[in-house]
């Protein structure tokens, strides 16, 4: 597969590069958008990530690997998220994770050998007021419970 | 609650997410207020507001933005600080969602005060669908030319200003304000040593604002009914508006918007319905995680503003409010809030770095049934000594909560630790280990 954006993502990439004096600056949102198309940052992908911003290699790994959301290796189709921290955990967040963790037979930053599901335990995701939350890829499901994940679980493959 | 609150952050309007539909409930005719005021008026009528500032540490707004230099070429920027990674605190979302534009309007008026070259809007990651929305927002406001180069045209005013949304990827740390601006400029997210402080030294070197989103937010409001106007609603110390966020035990957690110095009590049993099953409360988290916490049984007379918080020795922070209930367990809330600190401390100070895994391997011990209570003292020696030694507040961040814990909640950790008191010791000459199991107390 060769590693390459599309013209509309290239010029994507450059809208990103015009909002700040320095080109560096653009390496955030464009790690986010190759995230978007290859599912995960390879070295390969991060080399040339490296090179559109003129980077060096490490630089762009040393930036990935500081920020939780973009991945280091392939994650499921559906990556789950279950947030435990406090709020969540008074209203039995953890629970969910625990039984979700079963259910699906993974645990904490794993996939499943299909590639259709992985699952992460996250810190609070700013949506205390619907605790206990969950979001999968990029959508948030507040006041949930285990039987609910597990049917939003079901209806996806 | 049938009391008549005023709500300038988040107004009761149908629609107001609209460009239009805000437009025509007055929307941006505080920046044009503004400009017909000298900048530094503005920012004098900001500090006659005595608005202090929503991010956590409730510092004067007026007074941050005169700190700015003047009659200086140098680009200046604002950083909106929208990463609201503080567990407990979900209240910038609501502004995102609802009222963008005020948002923009406040960027507005700051960069007019400020002169500022440009604004950078910094989301956090997780929260995808609000980016997406501030950024349409964002766009919006510049094809209608209230933005960028059209806006000289629009307002009849030489002067134009940027407006950016940055999206974050994952870390508490850079909701810090220096951490936030290395994040901006595409690097790893580590804290600056201050000073120098942003005002002199900010984003790409250049003088820069951070305030979060909420306190810019609430900037148009207060020129539409005038700074004394706004200095009179709520606390006299601490006055204005605030968003609230409930959240864990109540029946009815959210967002509220309410002048500061509401009485917690009026808080919990009226605005949110009370205690879940009418159960006691046992503890209190009013500002986010980073907060110490309240008893539950001194909560009387405890009125939420940041000079009455302290008073009781915590703070409003973002005014994240955590209830907890009777059956609440204590140590499993402490590990968990200590857990989360070690996880996020970026570790370029050993305090913090081995300070959080201490406190957290402290409390793991005790919440399994195998501490002391020397280790209670232990985990307050730790928290003491990562307070004030470290590059940026987050080593403080997760001393207060667990010696606030262990401290007000003396009595739960005493039942965890010696109810289970256990003595581990190694038989040297037959290189036997005494297992726990062998030698458990129950006291
Ligand atoms: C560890 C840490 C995390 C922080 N997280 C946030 C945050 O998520 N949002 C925020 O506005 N301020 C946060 N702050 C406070 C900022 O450093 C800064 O004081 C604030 O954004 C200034 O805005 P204000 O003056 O309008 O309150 C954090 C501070 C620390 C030490
Ligand atoms: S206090 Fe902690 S989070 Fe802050 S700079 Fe030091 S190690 Fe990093
Ligand atoms: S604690 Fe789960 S969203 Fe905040």
């Amino acid at each position: 597969m060769e590693i390459k954006f599309t013209e509309e993502e290239l010029a994507e990439v450059n809208r990103h590069i015009s909002k700040y004096p320095q080109k560096q600056a653009a390496l955030m949102p464009v790690l986010w958008l190759a995230q978007h198309k290859w599912g995960w940052l390879s070295t390969d992908v991060m080399r040339y990530v490296a090179e559109l911003l003129e980077l060096s290699l490490a630089h762009v790994e040393g930036v990935a690997t500081f920020y939780t959301m973009y991945f280091k290796k392939p994650m499921g189709k559906y990556h789950i998220q279950v947030c435990t921290n406090v709020s969540c955990m008074l209203r039995k967040g953890d629970v969910i994770f625990n039984q979700v963790s079963e259910h699906l037979g993974i645990k904490h930053n794993e996939a499943t050998p299909d590639g259709i599901f992985s699952l992460e335990e996250v810190e609070c995701m700013g949506a205390c007021g619907g605790a206990p939350m969950i979001a999968i890829n990029e959508d948030f499901h507040e006041n949930v419970d285990t039987p609910q994940v597990l049917e939003l679980i079901s209806k996806l493959k | 609650m049938n009391k008549d609150f005023p709500r300038l952050v988040l107004p009761n309007i149908e629609n107001l997410s609209d460009f239009d539909t805000y437009v025509k409930n007055g929307g941006f005719d505080s920046f044009r207020k503004a400009i017909k005021m000298n900048p530094d008026e503005v920012t004098n009528e900001v500090k006659k507001s005595k608005l202090r500032g929503r991010g956590g540490a409730a510092f004067p707004t007026g007074l941050k933005w005169s700190f700015m230099p003047k009659g200086t070429d140098k680009p200046k920027y604002l950083a909106v600080n929208g990463d609201e990674s503080e567990p407990g605190s979900f209240k910038d979302r609501q502004i995102f969602e609802y009222n963008p534009f005020q948002l923009i309007e406040g960027i507005l008026i700051a960069s007019w005060a400020m002169g500022l070259t440009a604004s950078y809007i910094y989301i956090r990651g997780e929260y995808h669908k609000w980016v997406a929305l501030m950024d349409k927002a964002v766009q919006t406001a510049y094809e209608r030319g209230f933005v960028g180069e059209k806006m000289k045209e629009t307002f009849g005013v030489d002067f134009k200003t940027d407006i950016y949304v940055h999206k974050g990827a994952g870390a508490y740390i850079c909701g810090e304000e220096t951490s936030l601006m290395n994040s901006l400029e595409g690097k790893r997210g580590y804290p600056r040593v201050k000073p120098p402080f942003p005002a002199q030294f900010g984003l790409w070197g250049m003088p820069t604002t951070v305030n979060n989103v909420e306190t810019i937010a609430t900037v148009p409001a207060i020129l539409r009914i005038g700074a004394e106007n706004y200095a009179k609603i709520g606390a006299e110390g601490h006055p204005g508006t605030l968003l609230f966020g409930v959240s864990g035990h109540v029946n009815k957690p959210g967002v509220y918007e309410l002048p500061t110095g509401i009485p917690l009590k009026e808080l919990i049993y009226d605005v949110c319905g009370g205690v879940i099953g009418n159960k006691k409360i046992k503890a209190i988290i009013p500002g986010g995680s980073s907060m110490p916490p309240l008893r539950g049984d001194e909560i009387d007379g405890i009125n939420m503003d940041e000079e009455s918080l302290k008073k009781f020795g915590t703070h409003i922070g973002t005014g994240g409010v955590m209830v907890m209930d009777e059956d609440t367990d204590i140590v499993k809330v402490t590990l968990r809030i200590a857990h989360f600190y070690h996880h996020e401390s970026c570790g370029q100070c050993t305090p913090c770095r081995e300070g959080c895994g201490w406190m957290e391997k402290i409390l793991k011990r005790i919440a399994k049934g195998e501490g002391t209570t020397k280790d209670l003292d232990l985990l307050i020696s730790v928290a003491n000594n990562i307070e004030g030694n470290t590059i940026c507040a987050l080593g403080d961040a997760a001393a207060w909560p667990v010696r606030g814990f262990v401290t007000k909640f003396r009595d739960e950790f005493e039942k965890a630790v010696s109810a289970n008191r256990s003595f581990v010791a190694r038989n040297v000459v037959h290189g036997k280990r005494s297992t726990r199991e062998k030698l458990v107390f129950n006291a």
